[in-house]
């Protein structure tokens, strides 16, 4: 197994009396695609939410091993650090694109860091300066590759908002690409999704990672998705982890398939002495 | 006809400053959804500040109008600024995340600490300045009426179109204005992307109040007198103007203004000086009764 990018410790995240992550420890590896998955309620979002700088964990630590910046603390870091400084982006189940921009505009708002840097105080931005106006070229330059490579080129111009499902969750994930990703996290991006947009998705996100080297962090519920891309899975259930390893290993998981298909002890016995 | 004329003249001087306020409401409505009832002592403020630097330019004798005015300008848009950025930091940020209510109650209450603070400092009584800008050009005379617009009136109109043109260019087309409209439509995605929203929420506080200076400086010339209470009002019309426009559309504020500036001038022509408030509120009344959205407050418009 390669080098590890992420690993969470202990985490757990209590919300009053409800324990929605229980003592959770996951490594997340560079340059693979790692999958969480787990019925409905399992804290699969509530994990994102504490990776992102949403939540603050009751207990637990979550290292970065960044490959620039050396060890960061995502659980100590708040809002807008988590993209900036660490560059964990995520996306979410509900689309939260910015409707009234174009899709361009959208892609140009996630770098808007880098052209912060180049616009020194908007001072350059405002006058146009030289520096300026290169920083603009590439970002750009950065939105038409993504645009390019999700096949999103001929509606940049069109409010992002006016277009129809599948195609804002590619325009969220080449969003969320814009921000230089060392960590991409989707949450459940194939929902909604038709069979054929969703084969799109699983060709996508290979190349992402084999050919960008992006490590991703995948929540799903399409097992088509989740079983043929995964290099490593995750299965939570009621906010404990009940299993890892590849898709094969998971796929045969008694744990597993008794969390999904909510078989309890004694009709599992009695159907083995049926059998 | 003439007499027409030079109220539509008067109305317009007046609906410029009203639009410049009006931005500051609908900037801050766009971006953290609540109304800055303290934005009206901001400009009361400014224009404070401005009488101040002009009895200061007097006091060292520099009598350049275009050097003094330029100066006064900077000064009340630097002073002004900082009043806007450290009410939001004190007064409303620590609220951020908690009911709508509070933070409007707490605006509330920063007006009345800014009107009583002006008050003490600054004494009760009215502050009047020498004249600054003297003279105008007579448009139409007639017999027994003449059409005349100041110079005042004309500075006032020709900033305000150029500080719109500017704007509507800063927000649109620039990487700030980008930053803005995106926290304005969705501020924790804006977040997540890595941009700095308290900062963002902090610049646009900023530019409320500066172009509130600018409204400011231009009210202190053009009235050459300024008191503690002159922000309520000019405040509570100001909101009533973005209201009207549509909270939260840019376009909409200044639209606003401009036609509250029309319809006080010309009640008080025609109708009477004494209810000129009263045609204003009305509006804001009939405009929340019929038409809450306001006159562009489509979903497609543009917001800040």
């Amino acid at each position: 197994m390669s080098a590890t990018l992420l690993s969470v410790e202990n985490l757990t995240m209590r919300f009053g009396g409800l324990t929605a992550i229980d003592d959770l420890s996951v490594s997340v590896p560079a340059g693979k695609i790692t999958a969480i998955i787990g019925p409905n309620g399992a804290g699969k979002t509530t994990f994102f939410n504490c990776l992102t700088g949403f939540y603050k964990p009751t207990v637990g630590s979550v290292r970065l091993a960044h490959p620039k910046k050396g060890e960061m603390r995502l659980e100590t870091m708040t809002g807008h650090r988590v993209a900036r400084d660490a560059q964990v982006v995520r996306t979410f189940q509900n689309i939260r694109l910015f409707p009234k921009m174009t899709v361009l505009e959208n892609l140009i708002v996630a770098q808007h860091n880098f052209l912060q840097e180049a616009s020194r105080f908007s001072i350059a931005g405002i006058f146009r300066l030289s520096g300026y106006r290169k920083a603009e070229s590439e970002a750009l330059k950065t939105a038409a590759h993504w645009l390019e490579r999700l096949g999103l080129t001929d509606i940049a111009d069109v409010a992002a908002g006016d277009l129809p499902y599948g195609t804002q969750r590619r325009i969220e994930i080449a969003r969320a690409l814009c921000v230089d990703p060392v960590l991409l996290c989707l949450d459940e991006p194939a929902a909604g999704l038709n069979p054929r947009e969703s084969a799109e998705l699983n060709t996508l996100l290979l190349s992402l990672c084999r050919e960008e080297g992006i490590a991703i962090l995948l929540i799903e519920h399409d097992m088509s998705v989740v079983m043929n891309v995964s290099d490593h899975i995750c299965v939570l259930n009621y906010g404990r982890k009940i299993a890892e390893g590849t898709p094969e290993e998971i796929r045969n998981d008694p744990q597993v398939i008794k969390a999904y298909l909510g078989e309890d002890d004694e009709e599992t016995a009695s159907g083995e002495k049926a059998a | 006809m003439a007499y027409a004329l030079q109220q539509l003249i008067n109305g317009l001087t007046l609906g410029a400053v009203y639009g410049l306020i009006a931005i500051g409401y609908t900037m801050v409505y766009g971006i953290i959804g609540m109304i800055n009832f303290a934005h009206g002592d901001i400009f009361m403020v400014s224009a404070f500040i401005a009488v101040t630097a002009f009895t200061l330019l007097a006091a060292f004798d520099i009598t350049s109008l275009p050097l003094a005015l330029t100066a006064v300008l900077i000064t009340a848009i630097f002073f002004t600024s900082a009043y806007g950025w450290a009410v939001e930091r004190m007064a409303y940020r620590p609220l951020r995340g908690s009911t709508r209510l509070a933070p409007l109650i707490s605006a509330i209450g920063m007006s009345i600490f800014l009107q009583n603070m002006v008050q003490l400092t600054q004494g009760a009584r009215v502050k009047p300045i020498p004249p600054v800008i003297e003279g105008g050009i007579e448009l139409w005379r007639t017999a027994d009426f003449t059409v005349q617009v100041s110079w005042t009136q004309i500075m006032i109109v020709l900033v305000t179109v150029v500080l719109m043109v500017a704007f509507t260019w800063l927000i649109t087309q620039t990487a700030f204005g980008r930053q803005q409209r995106a926290c304005e439509q969705d501020s924790t995605m804006t977040a997540l992307l890595g941009i700095n929203v308290d900062r963002t929420i902090s610049a646009t506080f900023m530019l409320g109040a500066a172009l509130a200076a600018v409204a400011g400086v231009m009210v202190t010339v053009y009235y050459g007198v300024v008191d503690f209470f002159i922000g309520f009002v000019a405040g509570i019309k100001a909101f009533t103007a973005a209201v009207l426009g549509g909270i939260g559309s840019l376009p909409g504020a200044m639209l606003g203004g401009l036609i509250i500036g029309l319809i006080e001038a010309f009640w008080a022509a025609y109708l009477s000086p004494e209810y000129k408030d009263v045609a204003t509120f009305a509006i804001l009344i009939l405009v929340l009764m019929f038409r809450p959205s306001g006159l562009l407050g489509r979903p497609e418009v543009e917001k800040v």
